[in-house]
């Protein structure tokens, strides 16, 4: 399954009107997104939250970012492949022009990036502007 | 008689919410407790009326906030039957609590000294002595526990030793309920001659603790967990050993002399209680002590086991979940996982219809990695709950595992 865009998700999410036909699609998102093998998930990559533990991995090509992201809850995979949609194959310009606290609340999930949620996924998202910042600087 | 549950939940105003439309069922009590209206009105009724400094002031306001601040602890030694009120510390909770004494004891221990934690720490009473023992050259030893969550007795009595200076175990398990046999373990304990610290955190709101009866040194707990405020707790200690136990933080209200120089220390209980203490949350702490001391201490344990009966049956009966922690005696705590999801995912699902519990790690890290297992969703009972809760529980259980398989 190709992964849909950022705007897609917003307008898929909108679609439904119960929780949980909105959590099987994150769910069903996190499902097709690759992940990582074992021995790919090094404890280098690892952004360790108190309820769930996530992996990430960054490259830049032709000035584009791309990601590898995994965790060990499928939710949690469900709302990475919701960043990725928006981070991945990204300029770093275009990932720190994107407002991913918009982009949260527009999808009424920004209970999951308050930093009282130790799933790691606002970990992810500081490491992937501080990344951004970093390859423009 | 039993428990009247619904009286007792008309009294706490927050378990009325709705969570995303659907009826809040709270089963995250081992986390924090809710508040009862009297605790709450307590507070706004210091601040309204009453609120001053203590212990200093020349005035009515401050005599009458050192009034209730000083009842409060009355009230807080006659609960846990301390032989003096002086012996009541206030702290910020059982964190502080046993840093008082694992600060101190830093002073007492060298090499070749011992101190004693069990498998099933949180990270509160096992972090600070692993420091303690960092910083003085002693040995920290740590009893293994059976599978099901039980302590190894056996390991306890053979890990004692003339050289254990401090032995620390909980008296309930946060993360499996496992109510330890705190009267045993001490008595083994004080026959070596080591202090006893038991970190009541968990032990404090399931009926009575009475520290003489125990005989333990040290017995420390947060007001948080037994329907008082967050930010106040106690450490209750032997007259005689905190009188001259090392003093933790210096300042204002627990020096008696002071000159540029040098200083000397006031009586207990200042001596160990330095700057301005938290005296609304004190106040609110005696308040809730004593609204729950006039319930039936009975009452309330058959009210909770029954609670627990139902989810242990309920679990047994559910394909797919495994409990953690199955010790015969338990408070209303149920670790489990629910087999082929991750705890934190079972506990999106729950979140969203209604049910609060908690999953994780349950701060007691080196356990899950004794245990082999990454963490648990952990449902855990209070005295305003329902059987209904329970049952809503296991519903929407049911569904997460249809949404996660």
């Amino acid at each position: 399954m190709q992964l849909p865009s950022s705007e897609e998700i917003v307008d898929d999410l909108a679609f439904f009107d119960d929780w949980e036909q909105r959590y099987q699609y994150i769910i069903d998102l996190g499902k097709a997104i690759p992940g990582l093998a074992e021995n790919e998930r090094t404890p280098d990559r690892l952004v360790k939250g108190c309820q769930s533990s996530v992996w990430l991995v960054s490259r830049i090509e032709n000035g584009l970012v791309s990601f590898d992201v995994d965790s060990d809850a499928v939710i949690v995979q469900g709302l990475l492949a919701l960043v990725l949609a928006a981070y991945n194959n990204k300029t770093p310009k275009q990932i720190l022009d994107f407002d991913i606290e918009g982009y949260f609340q527009a999808l009424d999930l920004e209970r999951h990036i308050t930093p009282t949620r130790g799933n790691g996924l606002r970990a992810i998202v500081a490491k992937i502007q501080e990344l951004a910042r970093r390859s423009i600087n | 008689m039993s428990l009247d549950v619904m009286a007792l939940r008309a009294q706490f105003p927050i378990l009325s919410q709705q969570v995303d439309g659907k009826p809040l069922v709270y089963l995250d009590n081992a986390a924090t407790t809710q508040k009862p209206q009297v605790v709450i009105d307590a507070l706004v009724d210091f601040y309204t009326n009453c609120n001053a400094n203590v212990h200093r002031g020349a005035h009515h306001l401050s005599d009458e906030a050192t009034r209730r601040y000083e009842l409060a602890r009355d009230r807080v030694a006659q609960f846990i039957n301390a032989n003096r009120r002086e012996e009541v510390i206030w702290t910020s909770g059982t964190t502080e609590s046993i840093n008082i004494v694992a600060n101190g004891l830093v002073q007492k221990l060298g090499t070749g000294d011992e101190v004693m934690v069990t498998e099933m720490e949180h990270h509160a009473n096992l972090v600070t002595w692993q420091q303690a023992c960092k910083r003085s050259g002693a040995l920290l030893k740590v009893v293994p526990i059976h599978d099901n969550g039980e302590l190894d007795l056996a390991a306890f009595d053979s890990l004692l030793s003339p050289r254990t200076r401090l032995v620390a175990f909980p008296h309930v398990s946060n993360a499996l309920g496992t109510v330890n046999p705190i009267r045993q373990l001490t008595a083994k304990a004080k026959a070596v001659g080591a202090w006893v610290l038991v970190d009541g955190a968990q032990g404090i709101a399931h009926g009575d603790v009475d520290v003489q009866e125990i005989g333990c040194d040290f017995y420390a707990f947060s007001g948080h967990k037994i329907f008082a405020p967050t930010g106040i707790g106690a450490l209750w200690g032997k007259f005689a050993v905190l009188d001259e136990w090392p003093v933790w933080q210096t300042g204002g209200e627990m020096i008696a002399d002071v000159e540029y120089l040098s200083s000397t220390w006031g009586q207990l209980p200042n001596r160990l209680e330095a700057g301005t203490p938290h005296i609304a949350g004190a106040i609110g702490l005696g308040v809730a002590v004593q609204w729950f001391g006039q319930l039936n201490s009975a009452d309330v344990q058959s009210h909770e086991q029954a609670l627990l009966a139902s989810a242990m049956e309920q679990a047994q009966c559910f394909d797919g979940i495994r409990l953690i922690g199955t010790a015969a005696k338990k408070v209303g705590v149920m670790s489990f996982l629910l087999e082929g999801s991750h705890p934190a995912d079972v506990g999106f699902i729950l979140d969203r219809q209604g049910v609060a519990i908690r999953t994780g790690d349950n701060c007691a890290q080196p356990l899950m990695k004794r245990l082999g297992i990454p963490g648990t969703a952990r449902a855990s009972f209070s005295i305003y709950n329902t059987l209904e809760e329970v049952d809503r529980l296991f519903d929407a259980l049911r569904k997460a595992k249809m949404m996660l398989a």
